[in-house]
């Protein structure tokens, strides 16, 4: 890991350089920054449109837990997506294809670090460190999201495309406020959205107030490809990075599905942030391999042939070949993290059938912080009208 | 004459492939309206038929869809807008409320914005939250607008029509919860003999009291009324279907004779168009009336998760209960 914590694991032995060849430069694109190639060959450093250098010094076993990591969160959402194909969830937003650019970025946030979500990461949840089950109740309809955003750093998923971005960066200017910028201790910013969403009005506020206050925040945009059936043509003419060059901040395009790019660059972003240095734009440049949601049917906008070229850059399988190359992981180790997936993943399932319905009282709870004469009667009301079928036929 | 049964969804895309029929200058515009035919599928084969140009995939933007929207029409468009659910019309609220509704009159009639807002709305299908909001009140607090929900296959599939024939701003409210319900719907019946727009339905003449429903609850306050019938009691059920201008005669004719009235609506009870309904009713009739008028009509709480919705929505039950509270008074 680069420095500090929020590595993905405990530290290791420090590893033997893997450089596949000095000075290579991945793709060789300033334009896609990439230090993991799709057949698993590690690159020793790679430049941003703006000459920044990114590269990562990790260990063995720093190596080993972004793996780790991915395949669990992969595990995880599929078995969240079979619950909702037998009907146990109402609905849900896979993040398929999205695992790299969501561990990388979620890994490269510091403890003091706040995230601002939509609904499909998942995987930045995972690396918060809450339970995964925690997603699945506002999917179940049985409540509308159950963690602590100030105890996780993680706030709640938003659905409404796009209105998270604000919250983010109005969170980055009370950071300004309250003198937390500087050095290792200080705080950021990262909001997450996707590619659809850089369209809407509040996305692009966020931009101009961040930029003319110079916010501690990272704006990062998981370009999937799609907003729903739209494909990115609809959103825009130029690559989303380069919308930051007229907001006036640093935009950086990086290979989403490589999990090393997505942590240097967010590190380093995150990192600008905390020193004072404003806000950057990172488009983590990926594909959403499933459906938007359980309910949509992408084979009525997109070919197959374009998924299928997008399954060769899987953010999983790049990793694994590198392990595999270097030995830094053998059968048994692949064997142990499947299986400790299948068991988390099971264990996912007994407890989502495990989670009882609301009692129909808690739809008046927590209306106001300070309570409400007319939901009170209501609550009352409502009670009463309940007991009334108490033995009865209803 | 051809009748056809079709969803209420089906008679909407019908009437809005009419609609293109008629007339060049309607384009639909929207998130996913293309090739997709949007997420319930209401422009389900529309872009295949009338191309790209007419039914536009927009940017993920809704306050952008209803400003450009607004110079289409100044143009000599007419647009018909989808927001693709009711919990993203606020976005493009601001454009709602200060421009679409105030333009006409700030040009003293020069300037007519035939527009459709298009907005599946209520609840009922078990969504994530933002997915099932009833924003029919702050639509119909604005003067300007006019605002319309259909309750059955034949209303959508003349109402649409209607209302992009109007010259008037309209936000038009679909029970997306009723999108997959079958009526006979009589499909080449001229626009012009259409029961009008405007206007409110008797849906079932009854004696003993008046229930007043639109949208999503039409079905709710008829099954109802079949209920109260084993209790002896025979309601008369209206369905609105013009929230904003109401069209109140039938309904005060019908109090006048019943006594008695019950609103039904989703929305939450506060300030909310039972609230409307109930002080005009009571103005025009309070010498008839033999309770108040009364509301049931979804609780003023944010709506919550899915799996109680069931005790949120005013249900059969619900209905039948502010039936008693009637009667016993
Ligand atoms: C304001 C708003 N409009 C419409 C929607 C419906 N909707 C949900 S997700 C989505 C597409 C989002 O695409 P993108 O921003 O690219 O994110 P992705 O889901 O692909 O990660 C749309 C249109 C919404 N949630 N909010």
């Amino acid at each position: 890991m680069a420095r500090g914590d929020g590595g993905a694991t405990t530290r290791g032995k420090r590893a033997a350089p893997r450089t596949q060849k000095r000075g290579t430069t991945g793709t060789g694109d300033p334009n896609l920054v990439q230090l993991l190639t799709p057949e698993g060959e590690r690159i020793d450093s790679a430049t941003g449109p703006d000459g920044t250098e990114y590269r990562v010094d990790f260990t063995d076993e720093e190596y080993r837990g972004l793996y780790r990591d991915l395949v669990l969160v992969r595990k995880l959402d599929a078995e969240a997506t079979a619950l909702q194909r037998q009907g146990e969830l109402g609905i849900w937003a896979s993040l398929l294809g999205q695992e790299a650019a969501q561990v990388g970025s979620g890994r490269a946030l510091r403890t003091q670090d706040m995230a601002f979500p939509t609904y499909r990461e998942h995987g930045v949840l995972y690396c918060r460190g809450i339970d995964p089950i925690m997603p699945l109740g506002l999917f179940r309809g049985v409540d509308q999201g159950g963690w602590d955003p100030n105890e996780f750093k993680f706030n709640m998923y938003t659905i409404v495309i796009g209105a998270q971005t604000l919250h983010a960066t109005g969170y980055a200017m009370g950071i300004t406020m309250d003198g937390r910028i500087g050095g290792d201790e200080g705080e950021a910013v990262i909001a997450y959205f996707g590619d659809g969403a850089t369209s809407q009005g509040d996305v692009n506020e966020a931009f101009v107030w961040a930029g003319v206050f110079n916010s501690p925040i990272v704006f990062f945009c998981q370009n999937n490809q799609y907003a729903i059936s739209e494909p990115l043509e609809r959103q825009t003419r130029v690559p989303l990075y380069q919308r930051a060059a007229g907001f006036g901040f640093p935009g950086v395009r990086v290979d989403g599905n490589d999990v090393l790019a997505s942590y240097a660059v967010t590190r380093h972003a995150l990192d600008n942030a905390r020193n004072g240095q404003g806000p950057t734009l990172i488009e983590a440049y990926t594909y959403r391999m499933g459906a938007h949601t359980t309910t949509d049917d992408p084979t009525r906008y997109r070919i197959a042939s374009e998924v299928e070229a997008w399954r060769a850059k899987d953010p999983l399988a790049r990793v694994k070949a590198f392990l595999e190359k270097q030995q830094i992981g053998d059968e048994s180790f692949f064997a142990e993290i499947d299986e400790q997936a299948k068991q988390e993943a099971l264990h996912l399932r007994e407890r989502v059938l495990a989670m009882p319905d609301p009692q129909p009282s808690t739809i008046f709870d927590h209306v106001y912080a300070h309570g409400s004469p007319l939901v009170d009667a209501e609550r009352e009301q409502a009670a009463r009208y309940l007991e009334s079928f108490e033995g009865s036929a209803h | 004459m051809a009748t056809e049964t079709l969803t209420l969804g089906k008679a909407l895309n019908l009437g809005l492939r009419r609609a293109l029929e008629q007339d060049p200058k309607v384009i639909i515009m929207g998130e996913d309206v293309g090739k997709l035919g949007g997420v319930f599928r209401i422009t389900d084969g529309l872009q295949k038929d009338f191309g790209e140009n007419r039914i536009i995939d927009t940017p993920l933007a809704e306050s952008g869809i209803i400003g450009t929207a607004i110079g289409l029409a100044i143009r000599g468009y007419r647009p018909i807008c989808e927001i693709q659910f009711d919990g993203f019309v606020y976005p493009a609220y601001d454009q709602i409320v200060s421009q679409v509704a105030k333009m006409h009159y700030r040009s003293q009639g020069k300037v007519k914005l035939p527009i459709v807002i298009r907005i599946p709305f209520g609840g009922g299908i078990g969504a994530v939250e933002h997915h099932s909001e009833s924003p029919e009140a702050y639509f119909s607090h604005t003067a300007g607008l006019k605002v319309v929900s259909c309750a059955s296959p034949q209303d959508a599939y003349a109402m649409i029509q209607q209302a992009v024939t109007s010259d008037d701003p309209i936000v038009f409210l679909e029970p997306k919860r009723r999108y997959y319900e079958k009526g006979p719907v009589e499909i080449d019946a001229p626009l012009a003999d259409a029961y009008p727009l405007h206007a409110t339905r008797l849906v079932r003449a009854g004696r003993d009291a008046t229930v007043l429903a639109y949208g999503p609850m039409v079905r709710t306050a008829l099954d109802a009324a079949t209920a109260a019938e084993e209790d002896g009691r025979d309601l008369e059920v209206f369905d609105l279907r013009s929230l904003s201008p109401l069209d109140l005669r039938p309904v005060y004719d019908s109090v006048r004779r019943t006594g008695r009235c019950v609103v039904v609506h989703e929305a939450p009870g506060n300030l909310g168009l039972g609230a409307e309904l109930a002080a005009r009713i009571t103005e025009e009739c309070f010498y008839s009336l033999e309770a108040p008028v009364l509301r049931v009509t979804g609780y003023d709480t944010p709506y919550p998760a899915a799996r109680v919705e069931e005790e949120y929505l005013p249900n059969l039950d619900r209905v039948l209960d502010g039936v008693d509270r009637t009667f016993g008074w």
